[in-house]
């Protein structure tokens, strides 16, 4: 049936996007450069207006990933971080913003002793997660891990393709639960300088659906945001650009949490002009 | 029928027991699907003759049906019948163009438009980039540098035949680095492109697809066998990277409970695994591994605790893998096929056996088999007493086929110089050597 949802009634992924309408999602690697610094960025993030805010569990093989991403998670993973210490991390933070981890499926599988999540998201959910998102699990393959989060209150997010369509949406949004992902466009993380033509097309099909919609891959300043809400987003998701100066300041030294503030603050001014329709004429090129 | 009913049903044709799958990108999902209604449809029941042509270009292009040999003087050194599959004499020189020529003709069936695969020896993608040639398709392969720089006349031979080849620098820049590249490439381009996966991993229905395409080596086999021995043989030998030709080899002997099937790996320098650096000295994944997701599939991996997927090593770059084919897997776990290794030594003594006691110089994979044979029937009083003979030896039996999945044009630069830096009992001692 059409237009139906998994909406979890109490979701705070949900309340957190609906009450901060337009909301702000921005996702960074933990553990880049280290642990650490990541607690002080996710801070500052949460400072500058994010209203989720996703962290990335570095894995060893990260497919759906640009390169911008694959070398945080390189410098995640050189300096050693582990699920144990992310999910230390996680549980020292206390952020407004809900947080969300992004990992791909085999670090959920191996937690425990043995390929099971469900040690994974028992120790998400006591560690104050509220959703997990997966780029590499189909829907098809989810049924284990949508039993597990919902036993436990965790949000699953799914991610809607430029190519998602047909059956194949309606299985997905029948089971996406916090908000649909919705993929920018075709290929793997990034900054770009440009919003696309699939973004439309994408919240298009999803209209009917009556679960918040957050737009990611590729979008780095306030005009994207502004744009894409004006599209008929409910929130805009940001990863690369942030990440892009973690890495800039890795090199300089000096702390990146202020530009990462402000970065945070731009984008979340950006989303609110697209909610009141000040959106700029796009550039031609 | 409820979501759960229709996974379950699902389930069955998409994995093999519990491993396979499809673990990849939304994005791929579509263009997956699409590849599992044209394998039913093409593949399966030969719509539209496709292959009907599929067999015929194999015979005029590729060479096929290859010769089942009898090795003399391997037979005479391990008393018993010795019978080599001759995939090292299908054009291209490797057991590759079976899968490869399979795909891109299935791709343009498919109406796609280009073509891109990963390649770890560069035999895959010198295959890939012959039959995209052949059939008048744009083709792109990426490779691993390492890979690049150890096999070089597989990257000629690419770009003679048109293909460009993009060089991926991450991790160990092999093989496992080869195919994360193609799979974003495959998920920006997915629309017009089809991806010529080179062995019998990824998702659903790759690993199908792969193995039905190379079963072609088993079936001739198994009859040639039964013509020249009057019997089956009592065991089928082939070295296992993913598992492409020796799912070739064994898929037809599957069902015939009385033939040992072994999967030889690569033992690497040792099977021990570094768990702090990330690092496996082996490729020897269905003897070690553990199960988990790589690549799109549920198989058996070698990986840490935590789930990062090691860094593999194998002398041989078509071997130097961290995963392995969901079939194997499962066949291992049901008892059906064996695995065991071969370290790097035992591998180039296998290449230099071959090459010196039956005139065939044999790619380092395939040396693998070889290797094996001698580890598992050598002469006992070969004064090695250092290593045991392989607890398997007695499964081999009286008859044996071994699949020579390759030949090692493409390995001699490296297997000059391994063989400079051991003391090889089987290493020829000529001159080249010393140049
Ligand atoms: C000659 C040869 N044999 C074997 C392999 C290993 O692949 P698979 O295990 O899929 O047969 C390769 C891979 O490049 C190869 O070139």
């Amino acid at each position: 049936m059409s237009g139906e949802t998994n909406a979890q009634t109490d979701s705070d992924i949900e309340a957190a996007i609906r009450e901060n309408h337009p909301a702000l999602i921005s996702y960074i690697t933990a553990g880049d450069p280290s642990l650490e610094d990541t607690k002080e960025y996710v801070e500052a993030l949460d400072r500058g207006g994010a209203d989720l805010i996703e962290l990335g569990l570095p894995f060893s093989e990260p497919i759906a990933e640009g390169p911008t991403i694959q070398a945080a998670i390189n410098r995640a993973l050189d300096a050693g971080t582990t699920p144990q210490g992310f999910f230390e991390l996680v549980d020292e933070l206390e952020t407004e913003a809900p947080l969300l981890v992004m990992t791909y499926y085999n670090m959920i599988l191996q937690y425990g002793s043995e390929p099971d999540v469900r040690p994974f998201v028992e120790r998400a959910a006591e560690a104050g997660l509220s959703g997990i998102i997966v780029p590499d699990l189909p829907a098809e393959e989810a049924d284990p891990l949508r039993d597990a989060c919902d036993d436990h209150g965790l949000d699953l997010v799914f991610i809607v393709a430029p190519t998602t369509e047909g059956e194949r949406l309606e299985t997905i949004m029948s089971q996406v639960s916090g908000f649909a992902y919705v993929q920018a466009r075709l290929g793997t993380t990034g900054a770009r300088a440009d919003v696309s033509n699939a973004t439309h097309d994408s919240l298009t099909r999803l209209e009917e659906y009556d679960v918040p919609k957050a737009v990611g891959f590729g979008v780095s300043e306030g005009d994207h945001a502004a744009e894409i809400v004006e599209a008929g987003a409910d929130g805009v998701i940001v990863g690369s650009a942030l990440v892009d100066i973690i890495a800039e300041h890795e090199e300089g030294d000096a702390p990146a949490a202020d530009d990462l503030e402000a970065k945070a603050r731009e984008l979340k001014r950006g989303a609110l002009r697209g909610a009141e329709g000040d959106v700029p004429e796009p550039e031609q090129p | 029928m409820s979501e759960s009913q229709r996974n379950r049903e699902r389930d069955s044709e998409a994995t093999f027991g519990e491993y396979g799958g499809q673990y990849v990108p939304e994005a791929l999902m579509p263009a997956v699907q699409e590849l599992e209604d044209a394998y039913e449809r093409y593949v399966l029941e030969n719509e539209d003759g496709f292959m009907d042509e599929f067999r015929e270009r194999m015979r005029d292009f590729g060479g096929r049906p290859t010769p089942l040999q009898r090795a003399d003087r391997l037979s005479e050194r391990y008393d018993r019948e010795i019978y080599l599959k001759r995939e090292d004499l299908l054009h291209g020189g490797a057991h590759k163009l079976n899968n490869a020529l399979g795909q891109v003709l299935l791709a343009k069936y498919m109406g796609k438009e280009r073509i891109i695969a990963e390649t770890g020896a560069g035999q895959h993608g010198t295959a890939t980039a012959m039959a995209a040639a052949h059939l008048d398709m744009p083709c792109e392969i990426y490779m691993g540098r390492t890979d690049i720089n150890r096999q070089r006349p597989n990257v000629y031979r690419m770009r003679m035949n048109g293909a460009e080849v993009n060089p991926v620098d991450a991790g160990s820049a092999t093989l496992k680095e080869a195919i994360n590249e193609t799979m974003r490439d495959w998920a920006t381009t997915v629309e017009r492109t089809h991806y010529v996966i080179g062995s019998i991993v990824g998702p659903h229905p790759f690993p199908k697809v792969v193995r039905d395409f190379q079963a072609v080596i088993g079936r001739e086999a198994r009859e040639q066998i039964q013509e020249q021995a009057g019997r089956l043989p009592d065991s089928v030998v082939a070295c296992a990277g993913g598992g492409s030709n020796t799912m070739g080899a064994f898929h037809e002997f599957v069902p015939d409970e009385s033939v040992a099937l072994h999967a030889v790996e690569a033992g690497g320098s040792s099977l021990d695994i570094d768990e702090k650096k990330g690092l496996a000295p082996n490729s020897a994944t269905l003897s070690t591994g553990t199960d988990g997701v790589l690549h799109g599939a549920m198989t058996k991996l070698l990986q840490s605790g935590d789930g990062q997927i090691m860094e593999s090593h194998s002398v041989s770059a078509g071997l130097d893998y961290a995963g392995v084919g969901p079939e194997l897997s499962h066949l291992v776990d049901t008892g059906r096929v064996t695995p065991v290794s071969v370290d790097d030594d035992d591998a180039l003594n296998g290449f230099h056996r071959l090459s010196r006691l039956e005139g065939i110089i044999p790619a380092l994979e395939s040396s693998h088999a070889l290797g094996y044979l001698e580890r598992a029937a050598g002469p006992a009083a070969d004064g090695r007493a250092a290593k045991p003979r392989d607890e398997n030896y007695e499964e081999l039996g009286d008859l044996v086929v071994v699949n020579v999945s390759g030949r090692g044009d493409k390995d001699l630069e490296t297997v000059l110089e391994e063989t400079e830096k051991r003391d090889l009992e089987a290493a020829p001692e000529v001159e080249v050597f010393d140049s």
